[in-house]
């Protein structure tokens, strides 16, 4: 018989939003103490039935009705795009934060490798970091202390164990901090983005000790933007949009449901005039928006489909030679490509003059160019060796997605950031 | 596995906490080894990379009674009730400086650990309650130097009220808890705190009895004065340890029912806020 690991009921998170607002109106004392010695006019007026400026507070519901049960030992992605709630979802299960509504129960130790690292103190040496991180993750002493040969073991820093952590190197860090995070052994797992964190060496680590977790039975809740690794780790999972459930369903199901369903209207970057430099006129930067092969504005493109990116401007006055650039790099600052709207060999060295008025420069990439990842488009407006007119390194950025890229079969991440389809021929030679 | 894990798992049920939540001191005790490791983490790195090291635990206290012996006992002359100055200010000192870390400390204890408090579980108790613990270190070694100077000074214990300094004791830590309690929460949402503090620390200085004897207050306005709860616990431990002033009266028992109610109600306050606590960090 299947035990249930994690029961949620009806979970409803509410926030308070115009944060900006708010600060500036409750952040000093001043102010609760004029909104006290105001209370009784407020109260006063409530109760003649005028409106109370506490009622007119937008609230946000971060979560809003949520249920789902989870058996023990199962894998569980959680799919949306930022502000789905997925990371409220795994706060409230790690007791971090409280719902507004709504109940949990969780059966178990619930650990991340969220707070890889929390509470490491540079001062201290690996060995006495090691059992201030395990005691603050709910460890208990002996129990660290059973464990603190396989931790630093499985840290490959044995030899520096006594050196204060503040001598590591970051590698070495992350390695140790998060050995002692894989050593909990929870019950539950609850993973969020940790392909965002460290080398890609290190993110093979963590995914094979998430797979090593499932395998023992324990219950994984594994949070990503990342497609392909949400399909390779789970078998099921949920799709969120605006803090409600939309589906529960096999992944390869939730996933379609999610790249289709027109929920990733991020992809477009919209410049507002204070974010343009005085200097760049006649040039003035309008929007950039990534486009997928149906011509929708979209965060994460599948990589056996061609993309679009279109970047709209207005020049102010005519500009003669003016090329616009498209500067591709993975989201670790290694540059993939670049790319000028002149490129065309008709258009080398002809300096013609673009008049004013609105343009859109419009580049279509192929497909099977990107591997899985998040990449970064820069832009770039000059005329060559005369002056350059506008500059933003990181304008956008967007996923991509791999399912049915070549070799996606194997389950194995691919190292490099292209990832093309090659004639590939296997001749026999005897 | 160990044995350790090998447990059949306990169900944590999550629900929106209701009114006063309730003080979850099964949690409190089963995280108490935490409480064990940020002391023993904030005692070691306290005088990390510094050139005197631990010495300053003996240096600061030493010398604020330098500088109160020169200016109220040399200078300004107060009366000690006939106790050498040196003594008599440096036994004040003693839980004066607990209650000064455990403010300092204490009230910045949750925002300077907001990675921990946004990141994980864990009774949020722990943090400011660790502060407080923490000051103990630097209380042993200023007693060490205390005792040294009442034999340099040759100032008689009170002997047959000795007795009653852990009492006292336990008076200041409650105390210093109670305030470290609503500074912290009140410190995550208004970082008036941080501004505030140097003025009242100062401020407190003054209306305690450490440079001064609490007598040389005029009788109608000691009950007031006992108000601070720091007040009962200065002359508590000068009488104690010195055998100076009027012993328990009535206002000690004023000032340790403030200290109990600071407790009591910051423990609530901190517990009704901790909900809130990851969210406005």
């Amino acid at each position: 018989m299947m035990t249930t690991a994690i029961s949620v009921k009806d979970l409803s998170k509410q926030y308070k939003i115009g944060a900006a607002e708010t600060k500036f109106r409750y952040n000093m004392l001043r102010d609760v103490l004029m909104d006290t010695f105001y209370a009784p006019v407020r109260i006063a007026k409530a109760m003649i039935g005028k409106s109370d400026r506490r009622s007119n507070q937008n609230f946000v519901w971060a979560l809003k009705d949520v249920s789902f049960d989870l058996e023990e030992g199962k894998v569980l992605g959680i799919v949306g795009r930022n502000g789905a709630g997925k990371s409220t979802l795994l706060k409230i299960l790690s007791r971090v934060t409280e719902p507004t509504a709504g109940t949990v129960s969780v059966r178990g130790r619930v650990g991340s490798l969220l707070e890889v690292g929390t509470g490491f103190h540079p001062e201290l040496t690996g060995r006495e970091n090691i059992y201030m991180n395990g005691a603050i993750l709910g460890m208990r002493r002996a129990e660290i202390d059973s464990k603190f040969d396989e931790i630093v073991d499985f840290s490959e820093v044995t030899q520096f164990i006594d050196t204060p952590v503040k001598r590591y190197s970051s590698g070495m860090y992350l390695r140790l901090a998060f050995a002692v995070a894989a050593h909990l052994e929870p019950e539950i797992l609850v993973v969020d983005e940790v392909l965002a964190v460290g080398d890609a060496e290190f993110q093979k680590k963590c995914l094979g000790k998430m797979g090593d977790v499932a395998q023992q039975g324990r219950t994984v809740l594994f949070v990503s933007h990342n497609m392909s690794a949400i399909l390779r780790l789970t078998q099921e999972a949920i799709v969120l949009n605006k803090g409600q459930m939309l589906m529960r369903g096999p992944t390869q199901e939730a996933v379609d449901f999610y790249l289709s369903s027109g929920q990733m209207q991020a992809g477009e970057r919209v410049w507002d005039a204070d974010e343009i430099p005085a200097a760049s006129q006649p040039f003035r930067p309008i929007n950039l928006k990534v486009k997928n092969r149906s011509g929708k504005v979209v965060d994460t493109v599948r990589s056996t489909e061609p993309l679009t990116v279109e970047f709209e401007y207005q020049l102010d006055a005519p500009v003669t030679g003016l090329r616009i650039g498209f500067y591709l790099s993975t989201m670790r600052g290694e540059y993939v490509l670049t790319s000028f709207d002149t490129d065309a060999p008709d258009l080398f060295e002809k300096f013609d003059s673009r008049k004013a008025g609105r343009y859109i420069s419009r580049a279509e990439i192929p497909p099977d160019i990107f591997n899985e990842g998040r990449y970064s488009i820069g832009v770039n407006a000059s005329s060559f060796g005369v002056r350059r007119y506008f500059m933003d390194e990181n304008a956008i950025a967007f996923n991509v997605d791999i399912s049915g890229a070549p070799g996606t079969q194997w389950p194995e991440p691919r190292v490099g950031p292209v990832r093309p389809r090659l004639e590939w021929k296997i001749e026999k030679l005897d | 596995m160990t044995e350790l894990t090998k447990h059949e798992p306990t169900t944590i049920y999550i629900k929106p906490s209701k009114g006063l939540a309730a003080l979850n001191l099964r949690d409190l005790w089963i995280y108490r080894e935490l409480v064990f490791f940020m002391v023993w983490r904030d005692v070691k790195v306290k005088y990390k990379q510094t050139l005197l090291g631990m010495a300053w635990a003996v240096i600061q206290p030493v010398m604020t009674m330098l500088v109160f012996t020169f200016l109220f006992g040399k200078v300004a002359k107060l009366p000690t009730d006939g106790i050498p100055y040196p003594v008599f200010s440096f036994t004040a000192l003693l839980p004066w400086g607990l209650f000064i870390t455990a403010l300092n400390q204490g009230s910045r204890s949750l925002v300077a650990h907001n990675n921990m408090v946004t990141k994980i579980y864990f009774p949020r108790l722990i943090l400011p309650m660790a502060s407080v613990f923490a000051g103990l270190v630097d209380f042993a070694i200023a007693f060490v130097i205390l005792i040294g100077l009442m034999f340099y000074y040759q100032v008689t214990p009170a002997w047959d009220v000795l007795w009653t300094l852990p009492l006292f004791f336990l008076l200041a830590i409650v105390t210093a808890l109670g305030v470290a309690l609503w500074l912290s929460a009140i410190n995550v949402k208004y970082r008036d705190v941080n501004q505030a503090l140097p003025f009242l620390t100062q401020f407190w200085l003054f209306a305690t009895p450490v440079a001064y004897s609490s007598s040389v207050i005029s009788e109608k306005w000691q009950i007031l004065y006992s108000l601070n709860p720091m007040a009962g616990v200065v002359n508590g431990f000068r009488w104690a340890l010195l055998g100076s002033g009027n012993g328990p009266d009535i206002t000690l028992w004023v000032s340790a029912t403030i200290s109990v109610l600071i407790l009591v109600s910051g423990l609530f306050y901190f517990r009704s806020m901790e909900k809130t606590f990851a969210d406005t960090i």
